[in-house]
């Protein structure tokens, strides 16, 4: 088998899994019981919360953890639009957004918020300058993705962080998702007040993660209830979980730091041998983030590509897994003014630190295997 | 381009004559330990200044760290660079962007080199004008400006500083001697013992332990308290001291208004113990006058009688809401706020006497001798060492595979 959906989810690895079946059989005890057998799970959740804020460079008062990106996006952007809304109603956000984030900030929108949707380049990129314009005496957040998760684009957190930090008011909330352990951002960043983190993306398991609030954010919540998390997200911590979100945490930045550069050279790799084919057209800069390279072949149907590779063991994707569901039209790819032929018929490779060289020149045998069979049936007479 | 040093003052001690020398040492001492997590800084001393050269560690952190460190008035980023036009307009103008929020500015240049070709007086306006070129909505202000970018020609190269940043201020902590605080887990005494390290005094503390009327988890509040005081100063010993058999002999043989007053008492005289074992001159606590019973005028000199060792009270004449900022500011409020029983709130009285007398408490002392209990409680005091990286750099032998 070649996985090469990381983008979607990874598989988890082996260590994280025991700290998961460790955490939920020597520390099965809910952290909020008084006996000592609660307080040593709370102190594993005290030790994890140390960890991760080690790991984030920010305090570990400012860890919140949670079931993972949608949780965090929403939390982050209903949190500080609830909080905020005598100061103002209005959002920044990009076109490009996970739908956890456009959903949310439509859904504010029917509350009677205003979203600027801020456009990209054709690469998928915002415009710093376009996102000063947007800014307005009642704007309270700003959000911005750290790496797209279709196309790879890396945006301009730092400057964007640079500039907010003129603007005390405004709260700038980054949805790390896709970013984390490929395109290190510093959340320690004093600009940066919101960021959002998911475990299943980096080898952790689904349903963990965690939203940084820096110290001077404060968050109307989601869930209420027994005020765990300092009462910004109430129910019983999911320990084994966040144990294993911490552990993946940690082997993630050890892969980062090891396997960087051999990251790059596969991505590199994929991207000169799909440029070499004529019926393939590039979406991702290639300046993009290490492990998401999206293209389209026009006048293919993506499923059937997909598909047929699947019948190898070979799995990519079309899109994002979040979006697949609906019509075939990738916004994203709309958003950075790709023809409708482009843009019906993406597909996303994404790696991880666990994909080798030959994983990708059998991917890449397979694929050229597969555009020669359907050119027969499909090519571009559909 | 990015700062390789970073520039640090000297506060109050500068004033210490002929004593200056040893507080100096103290204050490097503090700072290597300190800067023991980034291993390629250097430290520097001049004259009257210190340098830390940063040789590739990251400038921001390093700066944090060296702000929680006492002595040091005030810090800046520096940058020594090549004695030549494009060079310091460069360093200028990151200078400048280090103020993020500055939005007015001056530049002050000294030449001491006079071989150096441009005068000072054209150089003002020379790297002003490539910083007013290369932002935008910034003016120069002389007078009262956000920010003074200072450079200085020598002949060896050119030296350029950015903005101040405040320093933790005081004196460095190890010049003043070694206090033993009373440490129980709430919000007072941590910020009594920030503050006398503050004044340059090294820690020790004590903590009075009563399971299972007290939890494991109160004893863990107040090592967690230590760890975040062992940032500010070094290692912190803390001598936890079991209480409980004291507190149950107190609670059943002293007249209950009292109980109080005569438990407030034998901590004293244990703390003395302590102390006096372990070199220590004097006792630390978070007492504040007319708070609660124990810190009413006549209890604190009720307290008082069994130890003629100096008590430094930091608080004593502090505002509740004062302390708190204080605690938020050091990172000490959450800790102090989970919510566990302390040694103080178990055994509290229905009615303690807010006007206890020294002849009464040891009337009702006398009835009954606590010589041995307090023996047997010091014998079986524990020290646990509470370092600063103890919390953060390692984990837990018990949570290693887990994390």
């Amino acid at each position: 088998m070649i996985y090469l959906d990381n983008s979607a989810t990874t598989q988890p690895f082996p260590e994280v899994l025991e700290s998961f079946y460790k955490g939920s059989t020597d520390f099965f005890a809910n952290p909020s019981s008084i006996h000592q057998l609660g307080s040593r799970s709370e102190k594993l959740l005290s030790e994890a919360r140390k960890q991760a804020a080690r790991y984030l460079n920010v305090n570990e008062t400012e860890v919140v953890f949670t079931s993972g990106g949608t949780e965090g996006n929403n939390l982050a952007i209903k949190g500080a639009a609830f909080m905020h809304q005598t100061r103002g109603k209005h959002i920044i956000t990009s076109q490009v957004e996970h739908p956890s984030v456009l959903e949310a900030c439509r859904s504010l929108e029917t509350l009677g918020y205003e979203v600027s949707y801020v456009k990209v380049n054709e690469e998928g990129r915002v415009n710093l300058e376009d996102i000063k314009e947007e800014i307005r005496e009642d704007t309270i957040l700003v959000s911005l993705m750290s790496v797209n998760n279709e196309l790879g684009t890396i945006q301009p957190i730092e400057e964007v962080a640079n500039l907010l930090s003129s603007y005390p008011k405004i709260l700038f909330h980054v949805d790390h998702v896709q970013g984390l352990g490929k395109v290190p951002i510093d959340i320690g960043n004093r600009g940066i007040d919101l960021c959002t983190l998911s475990g299943h993306k980096i080898h952790g398991l689904k349903g963990t993660g965690a939203l940084i609030a820096k110290q001077h954010v404060s968050l109307f919540p989601l869930f209420h209830g027994g005020g765990q998390e300092k009462a910004q997200r109430s129910g019983t911590e999911n320990l084994p979980g966040t144990t294993a979100f911490v552990k993946a945490l940690r082997l993630i930045e050890e892969l980062h730091s090891k396997e960087a550069e051999q990251l790059q050279s596969l991505h590199d790799q994929l991207y000169s041998s799909l440029q070499q084919i004529e019926k393939v057209k590039l979406n991702s800069p290639i300046n993009g983030a290490p492990h998401i390279v999206n293209f389209s072949v026009p006048g293919y149907k993506p499923e059937v590509i997909i598909h047929s590779l699947g019948e190898r063991e070979i799995y990519i994707s079309t899109k994002s897994a979040c979006s697949s569901k609906q019509p075939e039209v990738s916004s994203v790819l709309q958003a950075c003014h790709l023809d409708r032929e482009r843009t019906t018929s993406a597909l996303r490779v994404s790696l991880s630190y666990l994909t080798t060289r030959e994983e990708i020149t059998r991917f890449i045998a397979a694929f050229h295997e597969v555009l020669e069979e359907l050119e027969e049936t499909m090519g571009r007479s559909l | 381009m990015n700062f390789d040093r970073i520039l640090i003052r000297y506060g109050e001690m500068a004033l210490k004559g002929k004593n200056r020398n040893h507080f100096e040492q103290v204050l490097q001492r503090n700072l290597t330990l300190k800067l023991r997590p980034f291993p390629n800084t250097k430290i520097r001393k001049t004259r009257d200044r210190m340098y830390v050269l940063l040789n590739g560690e990251e400038p921001n952190d390093v700066m944090k760290s060296c702000q929680e460190v006492f002595g040091i008035h005030s810090l800046s980023f520096a940058i020594k660079v090549e004695k030549k036009e494009e060079d310091l307009k460069e360093a200028a103008l990151l200078a400048f962007t280090d103020a993020s929020s500055a939005k007015t500015f001056k530049v002050s240049a000294k030449r001491t080199d006079k071989d150096f070709p441009i005068h000072s007086k054209e150089l003002n306006p020379l790297l002003g004008g490539h910083i007013l070129r290369n932002t935008e909505h910034v003016t120069v202000d002389v007078h009262n400006p956000d920010v003074e970018i200072k450079v200085e020609v020598r002949s060896d190269a050119a030296y350029v500083t950015a903005q101040d940043y405040p320093g933790a201020g005081g004196l460095p902590v190890g010049t003043t001697g070694k206090s033993l605080l009373l440490l129980s887990g709430g919000i007072d005494s941590p910020v009594s013992g920030y503050l006398t390290l503050k004044r340059g005094v090294e820690l020790s503390a004590v903590h009075f332990h009563s399971p299972p009327y007290t939890s494991e988890r109160a004893k863990q509040k107040v090592i967690d308290l230590a760890g975040v005081l062992s940032k500010y100063g070094n290692q912190v010993n803390v001598h936890v001291v079991p209480f409980t058999a004291i507190q149950q002999k107190i609670h059943r043989e002293m007249p209950e208004g009292y109980s109080m007053t005569i438990m407030r008492r034998i901590m004293m005289r244990i703390s003395e113990l302590i102390a006096r074992k372990e070199g220590i001159l004097s006792l630390t606590t978070g007492e504040s006058l007319g708070q609660v019973a124990s810190q009413t005028m006549e209890s604190m000199n009720a307290i008082n009688e069994v130890t003629n060792y100096p008590i430094i009270r930091p608080l004593v004449s502090m505002d509740k809401l004062e302390i708190i900022d204080i605690s938020r500011k050091i990172n000490t409020y959450d800790i102090s706020i989970r919510p566990y029983e302390d040694c103080c709130t178990v055994f509290v009285p229905k009615a303690p006497k807010t006007k206890p007398t020294r002849e009464k408490a040891a009337y009702y002392e006398s009835s009954t001798d606590f010589t041995k209990d307090v023996q047997t409680a010091l014998q079986q005091t524990s020290v646990i060492q509470v370092k600063a990286d103890t919390s953060s750099k390692e984990i837990e032998d018990e949570f290693n595979d887990l994390l």
